[in-house]
This record gives C-alpha cells, structure tokens and sequence, in this order.
C-alpha cells in the first residue's frame, strides 16, 4: 500500500467518522438505553433504575386474572401478525399486476405511473384520517361514507361495520380488513414502481428467446420474468415488512386501538402505557421486543445483501 | 473525482457549521434587544428609570398548552390580552403542541421536565395528574402563597381547594371549571314522544324503550379513542354509588368488588344497548352533532358541548336541553384546567405575575366566557356568561363536587389508562364480571387499594 492509497483511506475514515458517532449515540447508544429502561422499576415520571429483572417483560406475556397488559399485548402482537402478512400480500400482488399492465407498453403510462405512485407522496397520518372517514359505518338510518355510497349503487348486503365491528375469527379481527387495505392503498405504488424497474431491466432478448422456444405470454411470465424478479420481490418484502411490524401513524390516526383492541398493535400499546400512563419501562419493554421483531426480518436481510456485496 | 466530491462534502459540513452557529447567534440576539432597549430609555428619559429597571436578560414568559384552537384558544389569547396591558414589557412565547386532550403535549412536556428544561407555567388538569405525576417527582413549586398573597382563600371554593392540595400546600392555580356529568337532549324527540328527560336510570330505560320503539337512537355515543365511555361510565358509577360512594373509588374506602359497583357496570352495560352502533368510530362532537339532528335524543357529555351547540348555531333550552346525566342530580362532577409552577422555572417572577392573574377575577372573566367554562371563583360576572354557564355557576355553588376520572381530576394517569384499557374491552364484550375484576385490578395497581 502506498502512502497516497493509506492517506485516501484515512481521509474517507475520517469522512465517516462523524456518521459512526452521532449513530454511536443516537441509535446503538439510545437502543442500550432502552434495554436498561425496560429492565428496570421506572414508573412515573421520575426515572428509577433499580433493576427489576424481566418483570416487565413477564407482565406483558403472563396473563393474570384482572390484569390487562397481556391481553392487550398478545392481541396487539396476533394483529402485527394479521395486517404484516395481508399488507404484504395485497402490496406484493397489486403492485406486480400494475406494475405487468403499465409494462404493455400502454398510452398515457406515465399519468398511470404518477396516480399510482401518488398515494406515496402522503403521510400515513394523512392517509389514516382520510380512511377513517371513508370506513367510517354510520348508523343503520344514517349511513356513512363507504357504507352510504353501497346504499347508493344497491349493495346492501355488502355494508358492515368496517373498523367497529369487534368480531373475530379465531385470533383475526375483521376489524384490520379496512387498515390493511388504507395501508396497501398507499404502498402499492411503491412496489408497483419497483417491479417496473425491475421488467424494464430484464432484456428483450431473454423473453424472445424464450418465445423462439415456445412458451406461452403465461409461460414467459412464470418461467422467465417471475425468476429474474425475485430479488426486487425480496426488497419490497423487506422493506414493507419493516414498517408494518412497526407501524404506528397509520392505525393510531384511524382507529387508534379499536373496539376491544381489534386494531391495537405494540406501537400504540407502547406510546400510551408510555406517555399517557408514564409506564416508562413497560413502554421500553415493549419497544425491545418491537426491534427484535424487526430484526428477525432485518438482519437475514443485511446477511444476505451483504454476501451479493462481496460476491461481485 | 473523489477529489472534488471531498471539497464538495467539506464545504457542506462547513456550510452546515455555520448555520448551527448562526442558530446561536439568534437565539442570542433575542435575548440582546431586550438588554439594548433597556439602556437607553435609562439614559434618554432619566425619570423613568423604574420602567427600564425590571429588563434582565430575555423578558419573557413561556406558557406551554394544548389550547391551539376554538374557544379554547379564544380565551387563551383574551388572557394573553390582559397579560400584555398589565406587563407590556414581557414577551410571551407561547409553546403550544396541538392536538385533542392534550396526549401529544403531555409526551413533549414529559421529555422538557425530564430534561430539566421546563417551561415558566404549563397547563395541567387539576388533581391526580398534577399531583400523581408532577408533584409527587418532586418537579412542582407550591402556589400556596400566591393563594394567600391574594386573598383567593375565600374565593375559591373548599372542594376544589381539596383537590388541588397535596401535603397541606396547593400546587396549581384553576382557570376553569367543566363539568362531566351533564345529559344534553333534544327537547323536540322529547316532546314527540311524549317524554320527559330522565332523572334516573329507571326513567332513562323506560323512554330509551320508548325512543328506540319511535326509531330514534336514545343516546349518542362518540368513543373514539375510548374516553367519552369511560366519562359515560363515571357518571353511572357517581348516580349509583352516590358523591361518598363515588369519592371513596379513589380513595380505596369504597371497595371495588362491591354489589354497588356490580350494579353500576350492569347498568352501564344495559345503556350500551340504547347507544348508535358506530360509537367506535365517531368523536364526542359528532355524538352532539347526532342529538342536533335528531337522530339521538340524549348524549352525556362535559360542558364543553354547550360550545359546540351554541357554534351551530342553537339556542339552549330550544335547539337544544341540558341536565345532570340520569341520577346525578346534586352533584357536579368537575375537572379543570389549572396553570402551574414548575420548579427551576427560567422566568420565575414572570410565572409569578402570570398565575396571579390566570387566578384573578379579571383574568378568569376574560377566559371562561370564550372558552366556555365557569369560573371557580365564587365572585366572578355573571352578566358575561350564557345561560347555560349560568345555570352551572348555581350548580357549582350549591352542589355537592366530585372528581372526574376521565379527565385525570380523580386518579393518577396510570390508572386512568389502566382503567381506559378495561373500558376498551368492557364496551365490547359487555363482561360485568372481567370488567369489575379489571377494575378492582388497576386500583391494586396504582397503589391505591391493598391486595
């Protein structure tokens, strides 16, 4: 190594160095923090860090007679559960099914394109508000919103009571059904944007070659565009996984915890034993067990980004 | 190439320095006009020296609240108005974070006082939330002297004196009173139908039979975001336990697990069946908005809804009627806003001068009209006040006073969001049994009652 190579990797040591600190502090540093917080007796507003073992965390799995916490927590974690799998299937299906008909080489593809996409430009807390009025059931003599506009086109049958109906089916509450679709209106955009890309980069070529040798328009989807696509629908996974393992804005601007917590998730869970019943360590329990869910995602993510990294 | 990409990046981290700098520079120079105003009226107008005297440093007052809009705001800014005539040299800065009952501004105002950075006054409900959360952590200052510097000793009623108190010093000065327990009808579904608004929960069944039957709703319900159930609930458990009754709830002297408090979930699982289905989904306004239309005949809501009424332009006792929610008559279930005095507050003094007004006759005038609340002071003017508020200043002098639950005057925000939780599974599943268990559950919690 020359001294001009070892001064160029200092430099960029030093270029980065401002970026490993305030991450040093502001995440790792923070996330340790929290670890500390949710093993320890803080309640109140007064910090007490007297460690308490995993007794938060046992309050929030042992459910006791009377108490509420493990309910609400276990509801919470079978709702992540429910809206992750519906979110990502309604993004990945749509957004690919977009995604193959804007590919056709349509007229007018990039007004198609921007109204997709635009649902993207807005807030969750927006787009929560906005839901909230659409799904919201009024009553049988007065109707509202979506379930007004079934009355109108004759579809009686079809209004129910969206968000307030407390039914569930085993562990599944109906109640997410309208969430899940707020939440994917605004993200199949997203995705739709990145199978685009993704077609747009797999060569003619490839699909002519495969026509040359007899597939079907079906059959050069599923054994030649599907294939290639895999990598963009491992992205979109990931990164929609993430937010809705997470997810926060959303359902608390549009229903915030719902009827009996049939749209409760750890979040809300997590800002209201916090910062309405100053519950801090409870609140920091529940954060850790939220990183480690999205770690379990994250992580494989990283291990495998990274071996394409030294791969090329 | 990398070359200019490192000056590019050096420029930006620079640019970037300085701006933090410059951000300094601002906040003292905020500070330096005040300083700079007060030198030379010294030096100009001798005689005045007095006026320029009180400028040290940044003359301001920070007031932190959650009042960002409506009537609310209206008599924030009336206040502020009284505020800046009396001390035209002190500069408010007012730190605001809107949204609903506040949730939002209790997070940020948490973070500030943790931080040791508290504002000169903030707003804080009067009872357990300012006691449970901020006196007990030691973070308050008393305001006992302020109390008896003015004379307000004799103004302020005793009850609410009582709730304001904790180890013998009071530690917040009320600006206003609502009240939760109040119904508000629709007096022509009344008169339709041939009824009298209920006094008790017997009557409140037989003409909800009868509503219902007539295809009317009999009571609105806006629960969204589940406190307007638990506010519904603690004006079931005041007409069934009765003011002692109700007050030992808090106290652990009234036991949860009682046949009283049985009763008082059935009862309130009974209403739930003469409430509009997407009580979920709605707010407390829109609730009132049901009863205007007359689409429900009754909602129970704080007084804060005799804005709402008279915005729409109603007139009360026509458009729309009011009374003390079924079995509660006699009884004033209050909650009130209350202003504070953190301790290590930067401008104490300021804070000093602003509580003595916000607890003054002049000042509570000019607030509670606007936002539509009475005075706690038992001299304040009538003649400013609708007849609704009116007729609450009567209750309030007469009536026995209770604390509110939902509004944090009766118990500590643990427990209230404790008891929100069991609400939110009790207006669903209707389980007397888990509720009454939950309930009992979040006393032992909150350290009040014993195992």
């Amino acid at each position: 190594m020359n001294s001009n190579a070892r001064h160029e990797r200092w430099i960029a040591f030093a270029m980065i160095l401002p970026s490993i600190i305030l991450l040093a502090i502001f995440v790792y540093g923070f996330i340790g923090w929290t670890g500390l917080v949710s093993v320890s007796k803080w309640d109140g507003i007064q910090p007490d860090y007297t460690f308490v073992g995993l007794d938060n965390y046992r309050q929030l799995f042992s459910r006791v007679a009377g108490g509420i916490a493990a309910t609400r927590f276990y509801t919470g974690l079978w709702n992540t559960f429910f809206f992750t799998i519906f979110f990502l299937l309604l993004c990945v299906g749509f957004g690919l099914l977009l995604a193959i008909l804007l590919d056709q080489k349509v007229k007018g593809e990039g007004i198609f394109r921007t109204i997709y996409l635009f649902p993207m430009a807005i807030s969750f807390v927006v787009t929560g508000v906005v839901w909230q009025w659409i799904f919201a059931p009024g009553t049988e003599s007065r109707p509202r919103g979506i379930n007004a506009l079934l009355g109108q086109l004759g579809l009686e049958h079809l209004k129910w009571g969206w968000y307030t109906d407390p039914t569930a089916i085993g562990p599944f509450h109906v109640a997410l059904i309208p969430v899940f679709i707020a939440a994917a209106w605004q993200m199949i955009g997203y995705t739709m944007a990145m199978y685009l890309a993704g077609l747009r980069a797999i060569p003619d070529d490839l699909r002519e070659a495969g026509r040359v040798d007899g597939a079907s328009g079906i059959g050069v989807y599923r054994h030649i565009v599907m294939p290639l696509l895999r990598p963009i629908t491992f992205s979109a996974l990931i990164v929609l996984g993430h937010i809705s393992l997470k997810i926060f804005d959303l359902i608390y601007t549009m229903t915030g915890k719902g009827p009996a917590f049939a749209t409760d998730v750890p979040g809300i869970f997590m800002f209201e034993t916090t910062f309405q019943g100053n519950h801090y360590a409870q609140g920091a329990a529940i954060s850790v067990i939220m990183l480690l869910m999205v770690a379990l995602v994250i992580i494989p993510y990283l291990i495998y980004s990274f071996r394409q990294e030294v791969e090329l | 190439m990398s070359k200019k990409l490192l000056w590019l990046t050096t420029l930006l981290v620079i640019l970037a320095l300085s701006l933090v700098a410059c951000g300094s520079t601002t906040t003292t120079e905020t500070e330096a006009p005040a300083e700079e105003a007060a030198e030379p009226t010294e030096e100009a107008a001798a005689p005045v020296e007095e006026e320029a005297a009180p400028a040290e440093g940044a003359n301001q007052l920070e007031f932190f609240s959650w009042w960002t809009a409506g009537g609310e705001a209206d008599g924030l800014n009336a206040m502020y108005e009284v505020f800046k005539q009396q001390y035209p040299d002190i500069e408010i800065v007012n730190a605001t974070v809107a949204g609903g009952a506040g949730s939002n501004a209790k997070a940020v105002l948490a973070t500030r006082m943790q931080a040791g950075d508290p504002p000169d006054s903030f707003q804080v409900h009067a009872g357990h939330e300012l006691i449970d959360t901020w006196v007990v952590a030691d973070k308050m200052e008393p305001v006992t002297f302020i109390f008896e510097e003015n004379g307000w000793m004799d103004v302020y009623p005793a009850d609410v004196i009582d709730i304001l108190s904790y180890n013998g010093e009071i530690w917040s000065v009320p600006v206003n009173i609502h009240r939760s327990n109040v119904a508000w009808f629709n007096p022509q579904l009344f008169a339709d139908n041939g009824l009298e608004y209920p006094k008790t929960f017997d009557d409140f069944f037989a003409a909800a039979e009868t509503l219902q039957a007539a295809g009317v709703t009999p009571l609105a319900l806006g629960d969204n975001g589940i406190w307007a159930s638990t506010q519904l609930l603690e004006t079931v458990l005041l007409g069934t336990l009765g003011p002692d009754g109700y007050r030992g709830l808090w106290t652990g002297e009234t036991d949860w697990n009682s046949a009283e408090v049985t009763t008082a979930l059935e009862t309130f699982a009974h209403m739930l069946d003469y409430v509009n289905e997407d009580h979920a989904a709605l707010s407390w306004d829109q609730a009132a908005q049901m009863v205007a239309d007359g689409d429900a005949a009754m909602t129970v809501m704080g007084d804060w809804a005799n804005g709402y009424f008279t915005s729409i332009g109603l007139a009360p006792g026509e458009g729309y009627g009011y009374a003390p929610s079924p079995s509660t008559e006699g009884t004033f279930m209050m909650l009130s806003d209350t202003f504070s005095l953190p301790q290590n507050a930067p401008h104490r003094e300021n804070a000093i001068k602003w509580l003595t007004l916000a607890g003054s006759k002049e000042g509570q005038d000019a607030f509670n009209p606007l936002k539509g609340s009475i005075s706690p002071r038992s001299d304040s003017d009538r003649s400013l006040y609708d007849a609704y508020l009116q007729s609450a200043m009567d209750d309030f002098a007469s009536n026995e006073i209770t604390p509110s639950l939902a509004h944090g005057a009766a118990a500590s925000e643990g427990w209230v969001t404790a008891f929100n939780d069991v609400m939110t599974l009790f207006v669903t599943d209707r389980d007397v049994a888990a509720a009454q268990a939950g309930m009992a559950q979040a006393c032992v919690d909150a350290g009040v009652c014993g195992q």
